[in-house]
Parts: structure tokens; C-alpha cells; sequence
């Protein structure tokens, strides 16, 4: 089974820095095939990143709209991400385009898992939040256990 | 009385009041125009102050996702020229090659994934992917070949970590480039075909008269050193810049603008780099210049996809012989000792014409910095540009406009540089 597992962020923003914290906290813990990618610009050379991957497991901070440090997993495959996701924008090409954007040319892993991570702040030049924070151990976690159940049931 | 209207886009929109553009109007009468697309990288000034001259292409390199090699290659520019050092020309030619895999990664998501599909009439390069998978394939192969240069010479394809004052922290062998051979030659072919693609769309009638600023120098088309010239003509060394610009608060934004000292605003980046260089072009893409119908100077900011597609070709085709020409330095890397004094250093980003200026002490350590990207020299290009197309087509509904606006906005390419990366998740419950 390959997989990757990529931490979308900018680490000098704030909470938005949380998918790379999950991404070091997984660092040297994965199972073998499986390659932990950090995300810190546009995110369509995901596409490349991903090829000929079975899955792929996407960290991302979100805007808060409950409480700091709430998670979502969503499922890429199964559903497309909510309209919600598009934040309208004249340049950037965000996670949820280039999800999207595979899916149309038929470049999406059979597996694709998101998880966001409602964030509190994202301040130039400030850390994450400790809401943030604590939950990163916890989103770790929850991927390695997803990692484990694909290794099982990939052939 | 009049009627008031608001025509308002939030767009790198992730943070609140982050990344907007405001239009009001009163009746036909355009109010106000401010666009706030970019936060000037305060901060990494800031975090530069105290720290070692050496750290300065690292740490200015996460300045931007999209274009790393023009933060560091300003940087080293402008501390090596105070230090009195001239990096040999095999690490010089290296470093154009680096930058040309930037300007093949940038320029191939402008065009395709973001640009393209305002011409097309789709929302997006999701929606333009579905009828026309070939296109967008191709874009993303592009993308890919950029990146691969930027990973083989920079060390990774995002913020390069290769690049020291001084030179490389590793070179290179002839042979590890010659791998990039076979898909830069894909992505000239790709390329192209991208100037007939981009060449059939239809443009607005409609022309800037700001001055044209990019950099010159004699026999190349210019990207990591030059003076600075404009079309009417300016013509000053990299230490000159501060002298002949400013940044200026104007009456109806919040943001500094750039401006030329005695004059106004002005345009850097694609059309200006084309308007002062296309003679310097390589053969194949001024032929494919000419086949686009292009002449210089274009002044038709809609075009600029054109003028990017016609950048393609050429980044493909130096960077091929670059490759074609390259020894390997002797060593990767020339001693550099710190000067007390201040450095100036310029590139061409793929957005165009980035500016940094150092002050060191004796030790090396950074006293102060000042870091100019282009998108923030373009600002008041922008707003000016917007000004116009909002007062002539004051008549559209509100809907249209907007999307308008936005279309004159993706003209200039500007730049996510500080922009944040995380979802705006409105939970639904299934």
C-alpha cells in the first residue's frame, strides 16, 4: 500500500500552521510506503505529489465556525467537499480546487481522507493557538489509525 | 440623489478584512476603488533585523510559496554586490536556471489554472477541466517540469534551501541535469502550443498608459540581474531604486503605493519585461510572439496570458540550453565576507521586478531590511486600471461587474505572498 500524507499550512500564520505540526508529529511514525508530504504553497503539485498513490490524507487548518481545535474527516471519494469549502478567490488555487481539479482528469487516489482543523487565530508571526495545539496529537493519532486500517485492507 | 452601489469581492478572503477589493459608485460616478490583495512582508523585515546576513535567501524564501527563487535571488544579489563579490558565471547561469523552473511553475498555473478560464467563460479550471481535460493536463504537466528544475537545482521544489550567499550548498553534475533534457523539451512543445491556445482567446480593446518598469541587460532576456529601465526612459542601477521610488499612502486606500518619484503609478512584470526585451528573446519565442500577433510594446493588461505563454517558451528553451552549456563550478560555493554598509539587490519574479535592500554591520548581522515585491509596486496600476474599466461599463448589473473586476485583478497575477492556506469550513451536517 503507498499513501501520502500531507500537511497543508503556513507556518508563520498562526493556527493555519497546524496541518504541518500533524505532519512532524507523524514524521518517523508512518508505516512503510507511506510518505508524509509538507504543503506550504499553492497546493495543485499535490497532483503530482499523490500519483500513483492508493490514498491520500490531507491536514488542513479551517476557519473556526464552532470552537477552536474541533475536527472534521471527511471523506474526498465518497462526497465532494462542501460548496462551503471554495472560498472565492481570484488566485490562489486552493486544497479543495485541487481535489476537485483531480477528480475531473481522473487523478484522485481511490482512497482521499481530509482532515480540517478549526483554528483560532491566524496572526503573522504567531504560534498555534493552544486549542490547536492539543488537538494535533489527537489528529495524529486518528491518521495512524487510518493508515493501519488501509495497510490491512489494501491488498 | 444618485444611487449608491457597493461592488465588493472578498478573495484571498480566509482571514477577516484580509484580501478585498471595494468599488463604490455613485450612480455612474466611480466613488472609491481599493483593493487590499497583499500584506508587504512587514514581518519578515522585521525578522530579518539581528539576524546573519547568511540567513537571508533561507529565510526571505518563505516569503512566498509561488516564487521562493526571486526572494533568495534578490537576497543574494544584494548582499553579495555589498560584499564585493561576483559569484563565478557557471553559479551564475545555475541560478538562471533555477529561476527559470519558477517561471515554468508560476507562469503554467497563471495561465492554466487560474487565468485561462476567465476567457473561456468557466469558474474555474474544476469547471474548464471537465470539457477540456487535454488543456488542463497540459497545464499541469508544465507545472510539473518547473517544479522537477526547481527540485533538481534547488533541492526541493518549495522554498529551495540550495541557494547560499555566495553560491550553492551543492551543484549539481552534468549528468543529473542532463535527466531534465526530455521533459523540458515536452514542455517547450507544451509551451507552445499554449501561445496558439492562449493566442485564439478574445481580448477586450483595452490599453494602460502607466510606464513599463522591469530590468535590462545587454544580450538576455533579463530575470536575475539588470538595471532598471523603464519604456520612457528610466535608467537607473539597483542602488538608484529608493532615489527614483516611493511608497506613498493615497486618499482613497489604506495601502502604500509605489510610485515613481515625480510621477505615477507604474506596471512591472510580463508586458513591462516584453516591451523592454522581446529583442532579447530567444529566436523560437519571438517566432511564436509573431505568431501570436504580438508587438511590443502591448499594452493590454487582458493579453498579458499571452505575453506569460510567450515567457513559457523561452523559460523552456534557456533553461534547455543552460542546460546544454553547463560545467560544473569548481566549487560550489565562493567565500563571502561581510562589508558594513548597505546592499541592494534586484530579479524578475515571475510577477515581476522584486527589490531588496540590506543593511549590515560589520559582523554581518542585519540591521535593517526593506523587501519590495511586485505585487505591491503594481497596486496602483491595478486600482487605476479598475478605476477606468469601472467607470466605462458603470452600466452592468452588479453581478457582471464584480466579475469583471475580478478578470482585470487576474490580469496583473498577484501574488498570495503572506496569504494564508486554510479552508473556510461552513459545516454541513449530512
Amino acid at each position: 500500500m503507498k499513501a501520502v500524507v500531507v500537511g497543508v499550512g503556513n507556518e508563520f500564520r498562526g493556527d493555519d500552521a497546524a496541518g504541518l505540526a500533524v505532519a512532524e508529529a507523524l514524521r518517523d511514525r508512518v508505516p512503510r510506503g507511506v510518505e508524509i508530504v509538507r504543503c506550504e504553497d499553492e497546493p495543485s503539485r499535490l497532483i503530482d505529489a499523490w500519483a500513483g498513490a492508493d490514498a491520500a490524507i490531507l491536514v488542513d487548518a479551517a476557519a473556526c465556525r464552532s470552537r477552536p481545535g474541533v475536527l472534521h474527516r471527511l471523506d474526498a471519494v465518497a462526497h465532494r467537499l462542501p460548496a462551503s469549502l471554495f472560498p472565492p478567490s481570484t488566485h490562489a488555487f486552493g486544497l479543495a480546487e485541487t481535489i476537485e481539479l483531480a477528480r475531473a482528469v481522473g487523478r484522485l487516489p481511490a482512497r482521499v481522507l481530509v482532515y480540517a482543523i478549526e483554528g483560532a487565530s491566524f496572526e503573522t508571526g504567531a504560534g498555534l493557538t493552544s486549542a490547536v495545539r492539543e488537538a494535533v496529537d489527537s489528529v495524529a493519532a486518528a491518521i495512524l489509525d487510518d493508515l493501519e486500517e488501509l495497510c490491512t485492507s489494501a491488498p | 440623489m444618485t444611487e449608491r452601489r457597493t461592488i465588493r469581492t472578498d478573495y484571498i478572503a480566509r482571514v477577516e478584512g484580509e484580501g478585498a477589493m471595494t468599488v463604490v459608485l455613485d450612480g455612474a460616478r466611480v466613488a472609491s476603488v481599493e483593493l487590499r490583495i497583499f500584506e508587504p512582508p512587514r514581518f519578515f523585515e522585521a525578522l530579518l533585523r539581528g539576524r546573519s546576513f547568511r540567513e537571508a535567501p533561507d529565510l526571505t524564501a518563505r516569503i512566498c510559496g509561488i516564487c521562493p527563487v526571486a526572494y533568495q535571488t534578490s537576497a543574494v544579489n544584494a548582499l553579495e554586490s555589498l560584499c564585493g563579490v561576483e559569484v563565478p558565471e557557471p553559479i551564475r547561469l545555475l541560478r538562471r536556471l533555477l529561476y527559470c523552473g519558477e517561471w515554468i511553475e508560476s507562469h503554467a498555473l497563471h495561465v492554466y489554472m487560474l487565468h485561462a478560464p476567465d476567457f473561456l467563460g468557466y469558474a474555474g479550471a474544476v469547471e474548464l477541466a471537465r470539457d477540456e481535460r487535454a488543456a488542463v493536463e497540459r497545464g499541469l504537466a508544465l507545472k510539473k517540469t518547473g517544479n522537477e528544475v526547481m527540485s533538481l537545482v534547488g533541492g526541493r521544489e518549495i522554498h529551495p534551501i540550495n541557494v547560499r550567499v555566495g553560491g550553492f550548498y551543492r551543484v549539481p553534475t552534468r549528468r543529473e541535469l542532463r535527466t531534465l533534457v526530455d521533459p523540458l523539451e515536452r514542455a517547450r512543445e507544451a509551451a507552445l502550443e499554449t501561445v496558439r491556445w492562449t493566442a485564439g482567446f478574445a481580448f477586450p480593446e483595452h490599453t494602460v498608459s502607466c510606464d513599463l518598469v522591469a530590468l535590462s541587460h545587454p544580450g538576455e532576456y533579463a530575470i536575475e540581474r539588470g538595471r532598471i529601465r523603464s519604456d520612457r526612459g528610466l535608467d537607473i542601477a539597483p542602488a538608484a531604486y529608493d532615489e527614483r521610488f516611493e511608497e506613498e499612502h493615497v486618499e482613497r486606500s489604506t495601502a502604500l503605493h509605489s510610485r515613481l518619484r515625480g510621477g505615477g503609478s507604474y506596471l512591472c512584470g510580463p508586458l513591462a519585461r516584453f516591451a523592454l526585451g522581446r529583442d532579447r528573446l530567444s529566436p523560437l519565442a519571438q517566432e511564436a510572439a509573431r505568431e501570436a500577433g504580438l508587438e511590443a510594446p502591448c499594452r493590454n493588461p487582458f493579453r498579458s496570458i499571452v505575453v506569460r505563454s510567450v515567457e513559457l517558451v523561452y523559460a523552456c528553451d534557456e533553461a534547455l540550453r543552460l542546460i546544454d552549456a553547463y560545467e560544473e563550478p569548481d566549487a560550489p560555493a565562493v567565500p563571502v565576507e561581510p562589508v558594513a554598509g548597505v546592499g541592494f539587490g534586484v530579479s524578475e519574479a515571475p510577477r515581476g521586478l522584486l527589490y531588496h535592500r540590506y543593511r549590515l554591520d560589520a559582523d554581518g548581522t542585519i540591521l535593517d531590511a526593506k523587501i519590495v515585491p511586485p505585487t505591491s509596486q503594481n497596486q496602483g496600476a491595478i486600482e487605476d486600471d479598475l478605476h477606468a474599466v469601472v467607470a466605462r461599463e458603470a452600466a452592468l448589473d452588479d453581478e457582471s461587474l464584480r466579475a469583471l473586476c475580478e478578470q482585470t485583478i487576474r490580469n496583473y497575477d498577484p501574488c498570495i505572498s503572506c496569504a494564508t492556506h486554510f479552508l473556510d469550513l461552513k459545516v454541513e451536517q449530512r
